[in-house]
């Protein structure tokens, strides 16, 4: 983060910073995080900042929280060029990209209604083959449907 | 066993040989009971005559012991039981399981849960390997080769399951050319003809039979559903356009185009074409057992004969 960036928001603490969000997909994350604000967790949120990489971005910051391997990898499938900061003590104690998982089990849903993977009482987890991270492209390994950044956006939007 | 891109053209050969020589068991009447010490589950989830009584004949050809439920018992079994569990009670009780389903992927999620290899005998709209083996077999043995042909494959394109595995089939050969002949409703989904392009196929669609008939030297025909069309007389325009008639054949067709068809067929092949040389559909049909004999040969009792 830059000094302009530091005019939004005051830094935190301890928790976790992500950046290079996707310009509008903050909110998202924090949905997909299961983060509505009831948690009383201290949340800042940067939305179209400018961003050498993106050209706009968003910042997520929160208070209190850690992310565990699931978030990130949620995370990593709609803001697949995100890096993750873990604050400790208003240090940078840890920084690392997102990376989508090369398969990714349980988290979004098939789109196509015939897919075993949606045959109700199965004991069948969704599962999906990584076939492009930028934009992000999954492929059901059950019935081959692909499906798109877009579609898991409004996925993991809409399911929470 | 779950889709025909599982295969290298190394094991359909391989397959295509076993097949040649189950062949000549079968006009011989000399068919050894490889296969008497084994139970064969046929799970037909999805009714399917034909393709059912075409693995139940070779499994018995062999020797082998058949289980099965009834299409009544399959509606029961699909109501009140989970596929994952009746998948479990079958690999207990056989050495190899046979699954149909309605449901796309089906057969994958049924090979994670057995012990037991499991055929795919068609699953949802897109994989028919067998089917496609078979259809692959068969322009070799008419043909003495798969390469350098000129292929039209024509019909529903979208939901044909049994086009697409072929389709998909053909890309461990080297067709000279490929045409996809369909109505504008019809037309392969854009995913597989995105596989079929990366994996090296030449392909053209049209909508028209009759500009490239004459380079023709397959003609694989499937059926055109009245069900898939919003609008009936869209259906009724489009039908008669793609019949293949035996007038038609002789007028444009080289001499020794051959036809297939996975069949059943209603009537998008009139009935005089069958008494030509053209006919090769049921050749095909016929060529299913042994071709099927070879394939519960290798996986159950691996190469060695
Ligand atoms: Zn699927």
């Amino acid at each position: 983060m830059n000094a302009r960036e530091g005019l939004y928001v005051r830094k935190i603490k301890n928790g976790t910073v992500i950046d290079h969000i996707p310009a509008g997909r903050a909110l998202t994350v924090l949905r997909i995080l299961g983060i509505s604000g009831k948690e009383g967790l201290r949340v800042a949120i940067v939305m179209n900042v400018e961003s050498s990489r993106l050209g706009l971005k968003d910042i997520v910051k929160i208070e209190g929280k850690y992310l565990n391997e699931e978030d990130v990898n949620k995370i990593s499938l709609i803001a697949p060029l995100a890096t993750v900061n873990v604050i400790k003590d208003y240090e940078v104690v840890k920084k690392f990209k997102v990376k989508p998982p090369k398969i990714v089990e349980g988290i979004i849903r098939c789109p196509n209604p015939t897919c075993i993977s949606r045959k109700s009482r199965e004991p069948i987890k969704p599962k999906f083959r990584l076939v492009s991270t930028n934009p992000i492209k999954l492929q059901c390994i059950y019935c081959g449907s692909i499906i798109s950044e877009n579609e898991i956006v409004e996925q993991l939007t809409s399911l929470r | 066993m779950i889709s025909i891109l599982d295969f290298t053209r190394d094991d359909l050969e391989k397959l295509f040989e076993e097949t040649d020589n189950m062949r000549k068991r079968l006009d011989e009447g000399n068919v050894p009971k490889i296969l008497s010490n084994s139970i064969i589950a046929l799970a037909f989830f999805e009714p399917s005559t034909r393709t059912r009584m075409s693995f139940e004949t070779a499994a018995k050809r062999l020797g082998a012991n058949t289980i099965s439920f009834t299409s009544e018992e399959a509606i029961s079994v699909s109501k009140g039981e989970s596929f994952a569990d009746t998948i479990r009670m079958l690999d207990g009780y056989s050495d190899l399981i046979i699954v149909r389903h309605k449901y796309e992927g089906a057969a994958l999620f049924a090979a994670e849960i057995a012990k037991a290899p499991v055929i795919n005998a068609g699953d949802g709209k897109q994989h028919h390997p067998t089917q496609a083996m078979l259809d692959l077999y068969t322009i070799r043995y008419l043909k003495g080769t798969v390469d350098d042909l000129v292929i039209g494959v024509l019909g529903d394109l979208k939901y044909g399951r049994a086009a697409a595995s072929f389709l998909l089939g053909l890309t461990h050969f080297r067709p000279r050319r490929i045409y996809l002949i369909s109505p504008q409703e019809l037309k392969l989904r854009p995913e597989i003809k995105e596989l079929l392009m990366e994996r090296g196929l030449n392909i053209k669609e049209l909508n028209s039979l009759v500009d490239v008939l004459p380079e023709l030297d397959i003609l694989y025909v499937t059926r055109i559903q009245k069900e898939r069309f919003p609008d009936l007389r869209e259906y009724e325009k489009v039908k008669g356009s793609y019949r293949i008639s035996s007038k038609l054949l002789f007028s444009l067709a080289k001499k020794d185009l051959k036809i297939l068809h996975p069949l059943p067929r209603v009537d998008e092949i009139s009935y005089d074409v069958d008494s030509t040389s053209f006919a090769a559909y049921f050749t095909q049909a016929r060529l299913g057992v042994p071709l099927r004999m070879a394939l519960l040969k290798l996986i159950l009792l691996g190469g060695e004969s």
